[in-house]
């Protein structure tokens, strides 16, 4: 009978494991799937200023932003993300990286080893970039200079170590969804919104998150505390920003000014310097967009003095 | 008299401003940013449009911007961290010798600006050079707000 139960317990064991591990298995899209595709490097440029990735992968305290040498440190409630190298160093970047590794890196959050990516990279937004966006990007970070240099491992504590686990989280959080237009919107919002929720990733910062650290989807944009735990990110939805005119949004995405004449500060002063090189009609978008955003309070946060 | 009666005027208004420069810095700073974002509006509604371009308005601007550099690196004293829901970085008593080397590179730009200023084109250029120092220093020494 023990032998008989022993036996049920190692079988349920084995059909867990098996489970898990079948769930968990990271996505890949290989080179076959891409179709054929002319780079054009201006508009990578476009996506390496919108996506942002000058923010977390320049290495810090270096005026040159196109040195992807990574090395900051991204504190979070789960530990401290050191963020990679993605120059175009063959050993130590993505140099030797295959376009279709990139696209699955980018878009399925799967590192070329076939482990998964912590969600501090953004794929959650950018697995709603378009295709050609993506490989047009990968064009342009291969003119970018080399650097040397591996970056030290994350640190975090147990059970966060073990990325198989991440598998489930993106079961979870990690819909696959391309962008969707609204058809009933202008040519001018849907650009806003793609650049806004795809590369943008603006949700990212500006929404709470739950204790999984996923996005409070019924809470987005509505600002939350920061993810270093220094201060808060604002809400972004008209709650708060009802008083904004769209020209101010451009204005604020143009120069960080904001209505009242504040200078932002803090790691939206980055964000600036990626909107500031995008055309005026993309920051028209985004504003159009961010200024048609239903107004959505966070719980527990006090209305803004005035409305 | 009323010369006497001016000066007596700025004369108290200028040791209100140091009795409450020592006495709450905090409030004393806040002050100070706040008149720095009123001078950076209008010079702001010059540039789009929305008031016409006036020299005088466009140099009180730089001058403010040189007034508010040599007073606010003196209102960050050990004793005044934070309260008063002030919105000061750690990193100020952390990096001393940079933050104030960056108030020096205001007071240096808004000196050239003021120099360099003689109409709207001029004015848009030397604006736009300053206020960049704002941006810069908010970044690493003002923690972010809700």
């Amino acid at each position: 009978m023990l032998r008989k139960i022993v036996l049920a317990a190692i079988a349920a064991a084995v059909l867990g494991l098996g489970l898990f591990w079948v769930l968990t298995i990271p996505a890949r899209v290989t080179a076959g799937e891409l179709p054929p595709h002319t780079a054009n490097l201006d508009n990578g440029k476009v996506m390496f200023a919108i996506g942002g990735c000058a923010s977390c992968h320049a290495t810090p305290n270096q005026e040159d932003r196109t040195k992807l040498g990574g090395g900051l440190g991204l504190r979070s409630p789960f530990g401290i993300f050191h963020v990679p190298n993605i120059s175009s160093d063959a050993k130590d970047g993505i140099g030797a990286w295959s376009e279709a590794d990139f696209v699955t890196a980018v878009m399925k959050g799967t590192a070329p080893d076939g482990s998964h990516y912590y969600p501090a990279f953004p794929y959650t937004s950018y697995q709603r970039m378009k295709l050609d966006d993506v490989r047009d990007l990968f064009a342009f970070l291969k003119t970018l200079p080399a650097v040397a240099g591996r970056i030290r491992d994350h640190e975090l504590p147990f059970p966060f170590t073990i990325r198989r686990g991440l598998g489930l989280w993106k079961l979870l959080y990690l819909d696959g969804q391309p962008f969707k237009p609204d058809p009933s919107q202008s040519e001018a919002w849907n650009r806003g919104a793609y650049l806004v929720n795809a590369p943008g990733h603006c949700a990212e910062c500006h929404s709470p998150r739950n204790a999984f650290g996923a996005i409070i989807a019924e809470q987005r944009f509505a600002g939350g505390p920061a993810p270093d735990g220094q201060g808060g990110v604002p809400n972004i939805t008209q709650a708060k920003l009802k008083g904004w005119s769209p020209a101010d949004f451009v204005e604020f995405l143009a120069s960080g000014m904001t209505p009242d004449a504040d200078f932002i500060g803090g790691s939206m002063t980055d964000v600036i310097r990626n909107t500031a090189q995008l055309s005026k009609p993309d920051r028209e978008a985004m504003a159009h967009y961010l200024k048609s955003l239903p107004p959505v309070e966070r719980p527990g946060q006090k209305k803004p003095a005035g409305g | 008299m009323i010369v006497r009666l001016a000066l007596a005027a700025a004369v108290v208004a200028a040791v209100a401003t140091t009795v409450v420069a020592q006495s709450d810095p905090i409030a004393a700073r806040k002050a100070i940013m706040k008149t720095t974002g009123q001078q950076t509006a209008i010079g702001a509604k010059m540039i789009k449009g929305e008031e016409p371009f006036d020299l005088n308005k466009a140099k009180a601007i730089f001058a403010e911007y040189q007034d508010a550099a040599a007073k606010m690196p003196g209102l960050f004293p050990d004793s005044a961290k934070s309260g008063g829901e002030s919105t000061a970085s750690p990193k100020i008593w952390e990096s001393t010798a940079d933050f104030k080397a960056r108030f020096a590179k205001l007071s240096d730009d808004a000196k050239a600006a003021s120099a360099s200023v003689k109409d709207l084109d001029s004015f848009k250029a030397a604006f736009g050079n300053v206020t960049k120092n704002c941006g810069g220093c908010h970044e690493t020494y003002r923690i972010k707000k809700s």
